[in-house]
């Protein structure tokens, strides 16, 4: 590698580099970088995202602390089986463009997992450089990789496959959606992916705020899997504009990927006042119709005192997103303790850092209202844990007479979502559970052949990586019913990773 | 995109336009709705689909000019294009299969009201469309409604048609008897004054809901209304429900959510003297 074709990104020297290590005893004594992030003071008040990303030279020097294990345990970690050693070796190698060619073939969108996937439970928690200190810092580097990759596309070998001349439908552009899409599009079949929003993206648009994972990196994902002939059609709800039957006879195999879109509320009284949000409406609102923007369009109430119910990823992003809003005082309620929040552990952390309060072991009974019918406060009740519940974490309990109020002017119910039945509802030859959510079988197919189905309308409300291994097998299983090599040979199934039920809980 | 073919002012702030969207077109049922939006960084607003031409790939729809979003959609011309129609969303309309049936159409409600009243006679059904404004030139629809059934036309300024509410009219109607439902849409102030009054009756009486909401799909919840004790959302369980059983000042308390937004937005835009919704 030469100066000249220094991988470095925005003009950076590849100067400043300390020496190669030249042993694993110096790789083992390299210190886990840190991700730059923007100081929490100052990010609470804007949208601009958190972590910076790592620069050049940190890269290089976290990346030499991989010691390339012969059997690596992080790629069993990770969902969709990212070849984590290989990548990781041609970047320390100084050969970045082999290195994203290598993340691309294993991930449809590494800038997207680069920064939201809960990695310390996943591959950097199985990393053996856990047992003596801090694991390889790998989604920092995939993100590092991946994002490089997104400004040098022209500098990657473009794929072309022979096309197959076969059609596959998928419904929803969220994570599981594109994950399929790119992977059918890389076998050459034709792909056309269905989305009932006038933007692609489902959650990573909707869902998750722009100072965790900015909308133009999602847009520019996209764009390059359309690039490599993905088609796009939006605005076009399936179950309405479309029904499944009509798709089933205009391509030869489904991928149903609709997420579980429905907001569940508290079911407590005063929840229909003035200020009472669910999550999905509130983020749906900043981020996708871009209201945090106060040039939208789109209005947004701005809480001054915001209570946000729930304490998993969507709750941190609401009261993130609350205090970036204005908010001087924005807090989690959450009926069990810290010990169980379901958040990422760095959206806590983050959340802490930009002030955010939490009330733990505390249960909404009553939203409070002025006589304008506008949320005054959140009445509660203290909780405490008793016995393991059917989710093996302890079940929380009133605690009689300790009713109290958390005066708010705006409350964001973010318990979680369930499934959508607008699909599933047009289709009454789809099996699903008793929840509402699509039957599949070990291969994704659900009860109409040829249709098949990932992510979150079949697992429940999960993690974007979940979704996106579920629609990197269910790609490699519809391109195996494509072909009639069916039931797929069994190597194709044999990756599912194991860890995944562990996962499934945060 | 979706050109827009036809223009036509219906009223001082009430626009019909016929646009392109052959797809909604074919598949489209009276009571259902799509989301529109103008283009980027534009709301998303849900209007009903008053009618559709399945050979020309057309829908119409009735666009009142409340705030920025919707003044702007008003504003557009032959040749403008809408860059987003999402639909068809929410539930048909049941439709009474024979008899009589009374539709009441306030203000902008009365387009809406017109897919209903078509269906209707289509289905053999008799109706007479009462239907009201403020002053002879907030009165729409007078004449397509004429061909489908009787009309009565009210206007509160005695200016044209007969003096006084709709409800008054609907009152006289139920007196005569022969009325096997009503269909009511309009502003919130009217739809309940037509609920009460039919109740006593016991005349099944339809209602359409335009609660706020933002994907139309049941995704948001923004649109939550309750019906019978219950929360339902209307654009998934609705937009139509059974008048006698809806919470009316929770609705009309909802819609008012952003109303300071709105008087900012249509500040930014400039727009002056734009009328407040009829009540």
């Amino acid at each position: 590698m030469t100066d000249t074709a220094s991988p470095a990104p925005g003009g950076e020297e590849a100067s400043g580099l300390p020496a190669k290590p030249a042993s694993n005893k110096e790789r083992m004594a390299i210190e886990r970088v840190a991700m730059p992030e923007q100081p929490g003071d100052e990010r609470a008040r804007n949208f601009g995202e958190v972590n910076q990303g790592l620069t050049y030279q940190l890269a290089m020097l976290e990346a030499e602390r991989c010691i390339q294990c012969p059997k690596p345990f992080c790629v069993d970690g990770c969902p969709v089986r990212v070849d984590i050693p290989r990548f990781i070796k041609f970047l320390r190698d100084g050969e970045i463009a082999q290195a994203a060619e290598s993340l691309l073939s294993d991930n449809a969108l590494p800038c997207v997992t680069g920064r939201v996937c809960p990695q310390e439970t996943q591959c950097e928690q199985v990393c053996i450089r856990v047992k003596k200190g801090n694991s390889v810092a790998i989604g920092y580097l995939e993100r590092y990789v991946a994002d490089w990759a997104q400004k040098h596309l022209d500098e990657l070998p473009k794929a072309n496959p022979a096309s197959t001349g076969k059609k596959v439908g998928i419904v929803g552009s969220g994570p599981a959606g594109l994950t399929a899409a790119g992977e059918l599009c890389k076998l050459g079949h034709d792909v056309t992916v269905f989305e009932a929003f006038h933007a692609p993206g489902g959650v990573l648009i909707y869902g998750i705020p722009e100072f965790r994972l900015p909308k133009d990196i999602v847009q520019a994902e996209v764009d390059r899997l359309i690039s490599e002939g993905v088609k796009v059609e939006l605005d076009s709800i399936i179950g309405r504009t479309y029904t499944i039957p009509e798709l089933r006879e205009e391509f030869d195999a489904l991928f149903l990927a609709v997420g579980a879109g429905l907001p569940v509320f508290m079911n407590v009284p005063g929840e229909n006042f003035k200020g009472v949000y669910s999550a999905n409406e509130y983020l749906t609102r900043v981020n996708l119709m871009g209201a945090w923007n106060p040039d939208s369009q789109t209005p947004i109430l701005h809480g001054k005192r915001v209570a946000v119910v729930g304490g998993g990823n969507v709750a941190m992003d609401s009261v993130r997103t609350a205090r970036r809003l204005g908010a001087d005082e924005a807090t989690i309620v959450y009926r069990r303790s810290a010990n169980e929040l379901p958040a990422r552990a760095e959206e806590v952390h983050h959340a802490k850092d930009e002030g955010v309060r939490f009330e733990f072991l505390v249960a909404p009974v009553e939203v409070l209202a002025d006589e304008n019918r506008w949320v005054t406060g959140l009445r509660c009740v203290r909780m405490e844990l008793g016995e393991p519940d059917a989710s093996g974490r302890r079940r929380p309990m009133k605690i009689p007479g300790s009713e109290f109020t958390i005066d708010c002017d705006l409350v964001v119910v973010a318990i979680g979502t369930k499934a959508n039945p607008l699909l599933t509802g047009s289709a009454p030859e789809l099996k699903v559970n008793e929840y509402g959510y699509l039957v599949a079988d070990e291969y994704g197919m659900t009860s109409m052949p040829g249709v098949f189905a990932g992510g979150d309308i079949v697992r429940g409300a999960a993690t974007v990586i979940l979704a996106m291994g579920d629609g990197k097998r269910s790609a490699a299983a519809i391109d195996s019913w494509l072909n009639g090599a069916w039931p797929p040979p069994p190597e194709a199934n044999a990756k599912k990773p194991a860890k995944e039920a562990a996962v499934a809980a945060g | 995109m979706h050109p827009v073919i036809e223009r036509e002012q219906l009223s001082p702030n009430v626009v019909r336009l016929v646009i392109e969207a052959p797809r909604i077109a074919k598949v489209r049922r009276p009571g259902q709705f799509v989301i529109v939006r103008k283009g980027p960084g534009a709301e998303r607003i849900p209007l009903t689909i008053a009618d559709n031409d399945v050979e020309a790939g057309t829908i119409t729809l009735m666009i009142q000019a409340i705030g920025r979003s919707t003044t702007e959609l008003t504003n557009l011309q032959v040749g403008d294009a809408i860059q987003d129609v999402a639909g068809p969303l929410g539930s048909e309309t049941h439709l009474l299969a024979s008899g009589h049936a009374v539709c009441v159409g306030g203000g902008v409600g009365t387009a809406v009201l017109l897919p209903i009243v078509r269906a209707l006679s289509e289905a053999g059904v008799h109706v007479t469309s009462v239907i009201g404004g403020r002053s002879k030139e907030w009165v729409i629809l007078e004449k397509e409604l004429t061909e489908l059934g009787d009309v009565v036309t009210c206007t509160d300024d005695g200016t044209y048609g007969r003096h006084g509410f709709v409800t008054e009219a609907l009152k006289d109607l139920l007196d005569a008897g022969g009325v096997d439902a009503v269909y009511a849409i309009g502003p919130v102030p009217m739809m309940r004054a037509v609920a009460n009054l039919t109740l006593p009756y016991g005349v099944a009486t339809t209602v359409s809901l335009n609660a706020i909401m933002v994907d139309g799909t049941g995704m948001c919840g923004g649109c939550r209304v309750t019906i019978d004790g219950q929360t339902k959302y209307a654009c998934v369980d609705g937009p139509e429900f059974d008048a006698h059983k809806v919470n009316f000042g929770e609705l009309a308390d909802r819609l008012t959510t952003y109303r300071p937004f709105e008087q900012q937005a249509l500040d930014k835009l400039g727009a002056c003297a734009t009328t407040e919704v009829k009540s």
